[in-house]
């Protein structure tokens, strides 16, 4: 019986269908949820979403949310998210770089809300590169439970 | 007849206006399919946060479960959220969400005091004297979640310093292209057992009475997600208050050129009218003149 998994960002819905297995990038850890999972609330931290269905598996980006689990279904509301067959990789470096300039030029003062801003753009960005570089065209698959 | 040349002059600047409010038309029905756009895309979010808490709530011991979940016994205060457009010529748009406010919250029986969205809003209210403690201008014309999650942060921070005992949220609601209508919705403390309203319609889905397991924590999970459920409803308010204030523009410019088109038409016909009753006069005129000579 599979578990239905629907994944949603702050501006649209990013997958829905059913799945065997998936795997999420919890605060605590990554997390395998198989179908009649016990309830479960967890956050998110940056990371690699697997979403794995007849022997075939999907990988999504996903900044930072929530997960609820519950036996037939599991909700992902994501900061951001997206398919790694989507990732704009001209874009996702263009933004790293300008990251990463503002970061050396003119950093804004530690803490503040642009500093934090500007911080989750960087991460977004090298998560996102580092998930197009790994799981496109095929590559072999990595153990999971990266940092980023 | 000098009143001819006048006729002609007004004539061209009624057809001038009805150009520009064409003009107007025309933007705004782009605006507000954009908008319109904008409101759907945040939908399925704004619907499963919803389903979220509805779960949460329907486990045992909800109200100690957040302070934001929890009534207060004897509320003193009342804070409203008004949100209203930063520019008129958008019809009644403006003054309907302003006076279904002020119907509301008039004879309230406890303080009021009023966060306002929207350039209009705050400008009607200081008119009428009320107490501003904010006011957030000059949005972006197609915000994102960013750019309003203060104003959500700064109604949650109100409750949860005691400084409102109830936060309500005032805004128009878009129905269709031809009908909005002004609504208030309570945002604080949030009531989770009125399922009502289309963005909390939610599929009857898995009700589990079971409890659920928290990672990290309860009160680091619901930390993270009520305040940020309440900055969502915020932020989908202002989505639809613009998709509204588009279209109620959209109507009133449509409205508008069709009464210049009409008046033009009105102004030509009475100054063929004059231009005729001159021809006339002149040819008696002259019929006259020829007559008198010819005796």
């Amino acid at each position: 019986m599979p578990i239905r998994c629907e994944i949603v960002s702050q501006d649209r819905l990013v997958y829905e269908g059913d799945a065997d297995m998936v795997i999420v990038p919890g605060a605590a850890g990554e997390m395998g949820i198989l179908p009649n999972h016990s309830p479960l609330l967890s956050t998110l931290k940056y990371g690699i979403l697997r979403v794995r269905s007849r022997g075939k598996e999907e990988v999504f980006t996903v900044a930072g949310g929530v997960v609820e689990v519950q036996p037939s279904i599991i909700t992902v509301m994501a900061d951001a998210a997206e398919n790694v067959s989507e990732i704009d990789v001209a874009r996702a470096e263009a933004a790293r770089k300008r990251a990463e300039e503002l970061l050396e030029k003119a950093p804004p003062e530690r803490d503040s809300d642009a500093f934090l801003a500007l911080e989750a753009a960087l991460r977004r960005s090298n998560l996102r590169l580092q998930a197009a570089k790994r799981y496109r065209s095929g590559h072999a698959r990595g153990p999971g439970g990266e940092q980023y | 007849m000098a009143n001819a040349r006048e006729f002609r002059l007004r004539i061209r600047s009624v057809k001038n206006i009805a150009q520009v409010t064409r003009a107007l038309q025309a933007v705004s029905a782009s605006k507000v399919r954009k908008a319109m756009q904008a409101m759907l895309n945040t939908r399925p979010y704004a619907t499963k946060a919803w389903q979220v808490l509805t779960h949460i709530a329907g486990q045992p011991g909800r109200a100690s479960l957040h302070p934001l979940l929890t009534p207060r016994p004897n509320p003193k205060s009342v804070m409203v959220v008004l949100v209203t457009g930063d520019r008129g010529l958008a019809g009644a748009y403006n003054s309907n969400v302003v006076r279904f406010c002020m119907q509301q919250f008039n004879q309230h029986p406890l303080a009021v005091r009023y966060i306002t969205v929207g350039r209009k809003g705050r400008d009607m209210l200081l008119r009428r004297r009320k107490t501003i403690v904010a006011e957030f201008s000059n949005l972006p014309a197609a915000p994102t979640f960013t750019d309003v999650s203060a104003i959500g942060r700064m109604a949650v921070d109100e409750f949860l310093m005691g400084n409102a005992d109830r936060v309500y949220l005032v805004y128009t609601d878009f129905v269709n292209m031809v009908k909005q209508t002004p609504v208030v919705k309570q945002l604080l403390p949030l009531e989770l057992d009125s399922g009502e309203g289309r963005v909390m319609s939610f599929a009857t889905a898995s009700r589990t009475p079971a409890a659920y397991t928290y990672e990290p924590g309860e009160t680091e999970i619901l930390d993270e997600i009520v305040p940020r459920f309440t900055a969502l409803q915020v932020f989908q308010a202002i989505l639809e208050s613009l998709a509204s204030e588009h279209a109620a523009r959209m109507v009133a410019m449509k409205n508008a050129t069709d009464s210049a088109t009409d008046l033009a038409a009105e102004l030509q016909l009475e100054y063929n009218n004059a231009r005729q009753q001159s021809i006339t006069n002149e040819m008696l005129d002259i019929v006259g003149g020829a007559n008198a000579l010819g005796d």
